[in-house]
């Protein structure tokens, strides 16, 4: 009897979570359609231009299917949708869909690179601040993590560029890659990294490297300063908890209580902070990308932006919207595989 | 106690005389608390001095932030005539700082009354009548707060057009979110109270009980939220003026000021460096406040 009472839960569970998905996935295309509509672009005249006859016009109104009710033409723009299909792009004359999976591992890259670097240094931060509650290095920790919160992502790039690239000449510049470098490995992966590393390049690994720093170590300063809050208070948490002081009482060693005990259980919720973390860098790196001339994404919906490429706007927002709700999903669902109390 | 009568006795007084004393008492009380912590009058002072930056600039400002001097190009900070130096078209880059304060203000200042209202209205609402209204709102809510912030503004500025108004709206619609789930939470937990029981018992419709009874009360949580979230709003603006979708020159915008200085980066630092000192420091200013506000109220909770 128990066991089929929880696969029945587990079944009711996955429906709903299903369902939620569903509807936030439907409204996200009913988003991006309206505003679609709104555009004072007019699509008719962006196609046949502002010299065309009423009858070219007309057929093109038809061809268009502007005729049709607008709920019609939601339909038709939905099953598109799920077909893959969100049209040519105005300024690369090229399947928007092409286009993304191109740019897309460049802003993979950046944002796991950028969150690797943020767990492995924020999450002992946040330990220590912890543990040190109420004292300096708390509060030095709290004032870091403040004054991160409080600087434009891309100015503190400019910045970096300015020092590490300008006066110190530490790193490389802008972009990918040097121009040097360019196509001298295939692209099997899109990410240079794994590129250069499978085709055996450690040059060209060295240079993609020099490049990506920069960009990531941005990046990471803002997952650093929100993993790092997060890992002190679910950290607080656990210390105060009455197997800690049991643990004490046994005459387990501070370190192993701090690192194994308490981090072990802080550990479930903090994955879903890690996901959240990832999936903000996905979208916080538009303006990352821009200043560091990074071929990814964010820059890609930016300049279909500033040249109206309306196609390509809302593919975009689709794909970054789908990976959001998608890695929302995934670490929801971890954290019930993770802690048995949510099972 | 040493002290009897004056000022002092009246703003700790424990048996408040009228509605008007007690909430001087609790007033008074709060920013005894608020004043033990340096960081959070350093906030205080950020904003303040922002404020009469942002009213004073007329005066305070050496020159027209308009005006163009060919002759007087990216000269550094420090030239004579030039506190902070001036731009690539040579205005001066301290007036325009000086006057970009009040912008800043105004975008922050609009965002933070609109989307916190709207919030509280839709939050409210669906608690207090919780059924289909309540799934309804929430599964919007849901849905908007699932899009990535400012990828949803930038495809609204797109839909919209750039320009100051526009960039102010996107914000506002892409921010609401949190509050609206904030005063769910407590109207939840306000809605089964007596005193709503009693209201209701003595005739008060739905609006009258939302606006007079509920709402009040959710408010407290929800300002300091508000604090909170104005270094975010800030930044957002700053990013869409820095992509060119807010504010359009020749405002003297922060963030439009760091993209127009970015061209000359490697040579003349100081035009992409001296306005994102200046958003850093105010947005440290909120941030200071929000940090301290939160505190005050609850010392547990984090921010999401």
């Amino acid at each position: 009897m128990a066991p089929r009472a929880g696969a029945g839960r587990a079944i009711a569970l996955a429906a709903r979570l299903l369902i939620s998905l569903a509807a936030t996935f439907f409204g996200l295309l009913l988003v991006t359609f309206l505003i679609a509509r709104v555009v004072p672009i007019d699509p008719v005249i962006a196609v046949v231009g502002e010299q065309a006859s009423p009858e070219t016009v007309a057929a093109a109104v038809r061809e268009l299917g502007l005729d049709k009710p607008l709920w019609q033409q939601f339909a038709i723009y939905l099953g598109k949708v799920l077909q893959g299909d969100f049209g040519t792009s105005v300024l690369t004359a090229r399947p928007v869909l092409e286009d993304i999976a191109r740019v897309f591992p460049a802003t993979l890259e950046l944002a796991t690179l950028a969150t690797f670097l943020g767990v492995l240094i924020g999450l002992p931060l946040g330990v220590l601040a912890a543990v040190k509650q109420g004292r300096w290095p708390d509060h030095l920790i709290r004032l870091l993590g403040l004054f991160g919160y409080s600087m434009p992502v891309f100015w503190l790039g400019l910045m970096a560029l300015l020092v590490f690239y300008g006066q110190l000449g530490w790193t490389a510049g802008p972009g990918r890659l040097d121009v040097f470098y360019e196509d001298l490995v295939p692209s099997v992966t899109g990410v240079i990294l794994l590129d250069a590393a499978l085709a055996g390049d450690w040059e060209v690994f060295g240079n993609a490297l020099s490049h990506l720093i920069l960009p990531a170590g941005v990046l990471a300063a803002y997952a650093l300063a929100y993993i790092a809050r997060m890992t002190r208070s679910l950290m607080l948490e656990q210390l105060g908890q009455e197997y800690i002081t049991t643990a004490r009482a046994k005459g387990i060693s501070e370190a192993r209580i701090v690192w194994r005990h308490a981090l072990g259980n802080a550990l479930v919720p903090l994955i879903t902070v890690i996901a959240l973390s990832y999936a903000f860098l996905l979208e916080g790196s538009v303006l990352t990308e821009i200043v560091f001339a990074w071929p990814g994404l964010g820059s890609y919906i930016t300049n279909a932006l500033l040249s109206a490429d309306m196609n390509a706007v809302l593919g975009g927002t689709i794909v970054v919207g789908a990976v959001f709700i998608g890695i929302n999903l995934l670490s929801d669902l971890l954290y019930r595989l993770v802690d048995p109390r949510a099972r | 106690m040493a002290a009897r009568g004056g000022p002092s006795a009246w703003l700790t007084s424990e048996t408040p005389a009228s509605r008007l004393q007690a909430r001087a008492v609790r007033g008074y009380l709060a920013w005894r608390r608020l004043r033990r912590n340096p960081l959070t009058l350093l906030g205080i002072a950020i904003l303040l001095a922002l404020v009469l930056v942002a009213l004073a600039a007329p005066w305070l400002a050496t020159h027209d932030p308009l005006a163009q001097n060919l002759d007087g190009r990216l000269l550094p900070p420090g030239s004579p005539g030039h506190l902070l130096g001036t731009d690539d078209l040579g205005r001066d880059i301290f007036s325009r700082l000086v006057h970009g304060a009040g912008i800043t203000l105004t975008i922050v200042a609009l965002v933070a009354l609109t989307a916190p209202a709207a919030g509280l209205l839709i939050g409210t609402l669906a608690g207090y009548l919780g059924g289909w209204v309540d799934g309804l709102l929430m599964r919007l809510t849901d849905i908007v707060l699932a899009f990535p912030r400012l990828i949803l503004a930038l495809a609204f500025v797109a839909a919209l057009g750039p320009g100051i108004e526009n960039a102010i709206l996107a914000i506002a619609i892409t921010a609401w979110p949190p509050y609206a789930r904030l005063a769910r939470a407590e109207t939840l937990t306000l809605r089964n109270s007596d005193y709503i029981s009693a209201i209701r018992l003595q005739g008060a419709g739905t609006p009258r009980i939302l606006v007079g009874h509920v709402m009040p009360l959710c408010l407290s949580s929800v300002i300091v939220r508000v604090t909170l979230d104005m270094a975010g709003i800030i930044l957002t603006a700053a990013g869409l003026g820095f992509l060119g979708l807010g504010a359009q020159p020749p405002t003297p915008e922060w963030g439009a000021m760091i993209s127009a200085g970015r061209r000359f980066l490697l040579d003349q630092w100081w035009v992409a460096t001296l306005p994102g000192l200046a958003i850093f420091v105010v947005a440290l200013g909120f941030n200071l406040l929000g940090d301290g506000l939160r505190d005050l109220l609850d010392p547990r909770s984090d921010r999401p």
